[in-house]
């Protein structure tokens, strides 16, 4: 299907895969009834994992503080309800590792601590920043890089536009469609409250034009009060992405190995926005998500709202189960999620999808030969080679993968998506950028060795 | 029965250690090399019926035999080197078709099991198989041949049709088992001065034009139809399984090129018309430099290859031993084609170009 869209700029290459959005589109965000245990992983962010200021016995209160950062790239954690800390145990994570985590058993009651709300157009912007830091908030798309710190650029860079990313490109999700077109209000005036954290005058919002209602209803529910300028996106997958979307939306191009802030911009997700809304107005840290539960092989799939440390497995019996023939259950999104082994994982704030796959739809890896037909040069946003630089991967020439660009990769998975030769193309990335890491590692050391002595 | 599910309680959720765990994408756009060879085998259909169409069912033994032998000696060899799947992408069955339509259709039945050993053998499996040669195999086997067999590989059957004397090409059939292609004829016509217009200007008639595109005249029993292969060649560029870049930069420059030499001196060779619709030009540009394996990989490259396929192929056309040059022109530039592709590899979005840097 083809939509109108707004923009003029696209960016290079990208894949259109089929959607499947229709699965879960129309169902309204529920609220999950109240479990019997929490298991919320302490690690959920980018940066330092937090420091636990809970011990077992202790009794805690919904919103209260049960971690707090360790570091700059850091952020605190909270407790999803009322309860007792029943044991501080080790789960498997959402990355397939270990992952520490605090087990909750609820009282019931499920009260809040005292939340201490901030009137965001009277307080100062260091006040806002300073209550979103406390709330614990991370990206939410995915990333769950900590939202003060994306707010806290160094001096030296001028931020002058803010971008909301709305454009939710990734198949099968719409958690933050719900969002939009359900409490618009709130992701404008988040989109408001980090405007003025920033001193940023242009502020726009980047929706895929495959949701034309969601531009409706947020241009209705007052984004020009806020000075927010709503725009429809061409239908492109990556188009949420970073770089992309600033692309599309200002024409900047982020350097390669540059951050937005480089081309003075900062983009900020919808359901981060929408957690901030609650965050200063209402004083709510961030202890529940929207997580779109779906694929064919759930039952009834939906969108849920779901508190930190809720079991896959609890989410999957809110949608009634899954059907026979399972393959793959995925946290996230189809081209970047990851694939869970363990029912036990429970939600984290990055949680934006639970998607269960069967056997024939699932992508079947093969590593044949290259035959350089060349359609992942087609398609790769970063303007990459991906079939070559896969060669150099396989042979282990880790410095010829640095040389051609390897660490620019942002593994969106457009070429392995159409690669005819079912090379697993990402895998072979992130291998390259595990060992490249590595290898700049050693390197900075051994010069800091030498300057050492010399 | 799928059994991998459990009941806990009263709800059915998967047995975690049955679960897949490998890295994202987790969907694909069912995009397989079998896929891409059969499309190109069926673009390649209309230039096969008309092949045997126009020269009876020698063509179709030809392509039979030539696709039997290349897809048998896949077989072995990749039996004998490990790798027993390979013959399953159809890759060597193209590689059969493509052989065959460079052939004349009335080759002796051994040509082909030889040319089927150029072809996948020395071409293809002695690489390493599918996506390592840096060779067109059908290409290989087809110059191969011609060093080989040199006498065999130029006597080409007058087509079907051609006795009849209505024929614009009927002149040139010398019985009924040998013929010259108009580009030979042209070739031999450049060495006569006092008749070469008049052999031009037969050559580049309105009539001549149309037998060109339709194909019924010698040739290689798949190059003939102009038609036939611009069918097959529009439905892989909609599916876009080859670059545009590669036929029109090719097809482009043999015009432009043959256009001006022509210009500056008619005597030196017929018209660029002439030069487009005779001879392998649309088979090679569509069919054979368009080869994934053996042709760059980025737009800009595909143009710089196919820009030096039809330069090549009107130098050796024009200036050359041979009436024809397509084949040598399309090796040549696989041979140049990793260094184009190094020199035309993208820049990663947000790096400047080099002159910003300064």
């Amino acid at each position: 299907m083809n939509f109108a869209h707004d923009n003029h700029i696209y960016f290079y290459g990208g894949i259109h895969p089929d959607d499947s959005k229709a699965l879960s589109a129309s169902e309204a965000i529920k609220d999950a009834p109240l479990l019997d245990k929490y298991t919320v992983i302490v690690g959920q962010n980018i940066g330092a994992p937090p420091k636990l200021l809970v011990k077992k016995g202790d009794t805690v209160k919904k919103g209260q503080k049960i971690a707090e950062p360790a570091g700059f790239v850091s952020v605190p954690l909270h407790s999803p309800t009322s309860g007792t800390v029943s044991a501080l145990t080790d789960i498997v994570g959402v990355f397939g590792t270990m992952a520490s985590a605090v087990e909750i058993t609820p009282d019931g009651k499920d009260e809040f601590c005292e939340l201490q709300k901030l009137d965001w157009e009277t307080a100062t912007p260091e006040q806002v920043l300073a209550k979103i830091a406390d709330a614990g908030l991370v990206g939410m798309g995915g990333a769950a890089f900590p939202t003060a710190v994306k707010l806290s650029p160094p001096k030296t860079k001028k931020i002058d536009v803010l971008i909301i990313n709305g454009a939710e490109c990734e198949p099968y999700l719409t958690a933050d469609y719900r969002l939009m077109i359900e409490t618009p209000e709130r992701v404008l005036r988040g989109a408001a409250i980090f405007a003025k954290v920033l001193g940023v005058k242009t502020i726009m919002v980047g929706v895929e034009a495959n949701k034309p209602d969601a531009v409706e209803k947020l241009r209705n529910a007052g984004a020009d009060k806020f000075g927010i300028e709503v725009k429809s996106l061409r239908v492109r997958y990556p188009q949420g992405a970073e770089k992309q979307l600033i692309y599309a939306l200002t024409g900047r191009k982020v350097p390669a190995g540059g951050l937005p802030m480089d081309v003075g911009c900062v983009v900020q997700n919808v359901g981060t926005c929408a957690a901030a809304a609650d965050a200063v107005c209402e004083g709510k840290p961030l202890i529940e998500r929207v997580t779109t539960v779906t694929g064919s092989k759930v039952a009834r799939p939906g969108n849920w709202r779901l508190r930190l440390g809720t079991p896959i497995s609890k989410a999957l019996e809110l949608c009634g189960g899954c059907k026979d023939g399972v393959a793959k259950i995925v946290s996230g999104g189809p081209m970047m999620g990851l694939a869970q082994i363990s029912l036990d994982t429970t939600i984290m704030k990055s949680s934006s999808g639970i998607l269960v796959l069967g056997r024939d739809e699932v992508a079947q890896y093969a590593n044949q030969p290259c035959i350089r037909c060349g359609k992942c040069v087609d398609t790769c946003p970063m303007e990459l080679m991906p079939g070559p630089l896969s060669l150099y991967v396989e042979n282990e020439r880790f410095d010829l993968a640095e040389k051609e660009h390897a660490m620019d990769c942002m593994e969106c998975g457009s070429c392995a998506f159409v690669c005819p030769s079912r090379r697993p193309l990402v895998q072979h990335f992130k291998r390259a950028k595990a060992e490249i890491g590595a290898m700049r590692k050693a390197r900075a050391a051994g010069a800091a060795a030498k300057g050492g002595k010399g | 029965m799928e059994t991998n599910s459990e009941v806990k309680g009263s709800m059915n959720l998967p047995k975690q250690e049955e679960l897949l765990a490998s890295v994202s994408p987790h969907i694909h756009s069912g995009a397989s090399i079998r896929k891409i060879m059969l499309t190109v085998i069926v673009a390649l259909l209309p230039a096969c019926t008309a092949g045997v169409l126009f020269f009876g069912l020698a063509a179709l033994k030809t392509i039979l035999l030539c696709v039997a032998f290349c897809v048998a000696i896949e077989w072995i060899w990749g039996r004998l080197d490990g790798r027993p799947d390979d013959w399953k992408d159809m890759s060597a069955a193209l590689t059969g078709i493509l052989l065959a339509l460079n052939l004349a259709a009335n080759v002796p039945w051994w040509i082909c099991p030889i040319g089927a050993f150029l072809a996948i053998g020395i071409g293809k499996q002695l690489y390493g198989g599918i996506g390592y040669n840096p060779f067109n195999p059908a290409l290989v086997a087809r110059v191969g041949l011609l060093i080989g067999f040199p006498k065999l590989m130029t006597t080409w059957m007058p087509s079907l049709n051609m006795s009849s004397a209505s024929h614009p090409l009927n002149q040139y059939v010398l019985d009924a088992t040998t013929c010259a292609t108009p580009l030979g004829v042209a070739k031999t016509a450049m060495t006569r001065p006092d008749t070469v217009n008049d052999v031009f200007s037969a050559l580049s008639a309105p009539e001549t034009y149309m037998v060109y595109l339709k194909g019924d005249m010698p040739g290689c029993l798949g190059e003939t139809s102009v038609i036939a292969l611009l069918l097959g060649g529009i439905l892989l560029l909609a599916l876009r399984l080859i670059k545009w870049q590669v036929p029109v930069a090719f097809i482009g420059t043999v015009a432009v090129f043959t256009g001006i030499v022509h210009y500056f001196n008619p005597a030196a060779t017929p018209g660029p018309i002439f030069h487009v619709l005779t001879g392998g030009l649309f088979l090679g540009a569509f069919f054979m430099a368009t080869d994934m394996v053996t042709s760059p990989m980025t737009n800009r490259g595909a143009l710089v290859f196919g820009a030096g396929c039809g330069l090549i192929t009107t130098l050796i056309r024009v200036w050359g031993g041979y009436p024809e040059g397509v084949s040598f022109s399309i090796l040549i530039m696989n041979a140049l084609t990793p260094m184009i592709d190094r020199y035309t590899a993208h820049r990663p979005f947000g790096t400047r170009k080099k002159t910003e840097e300064k």
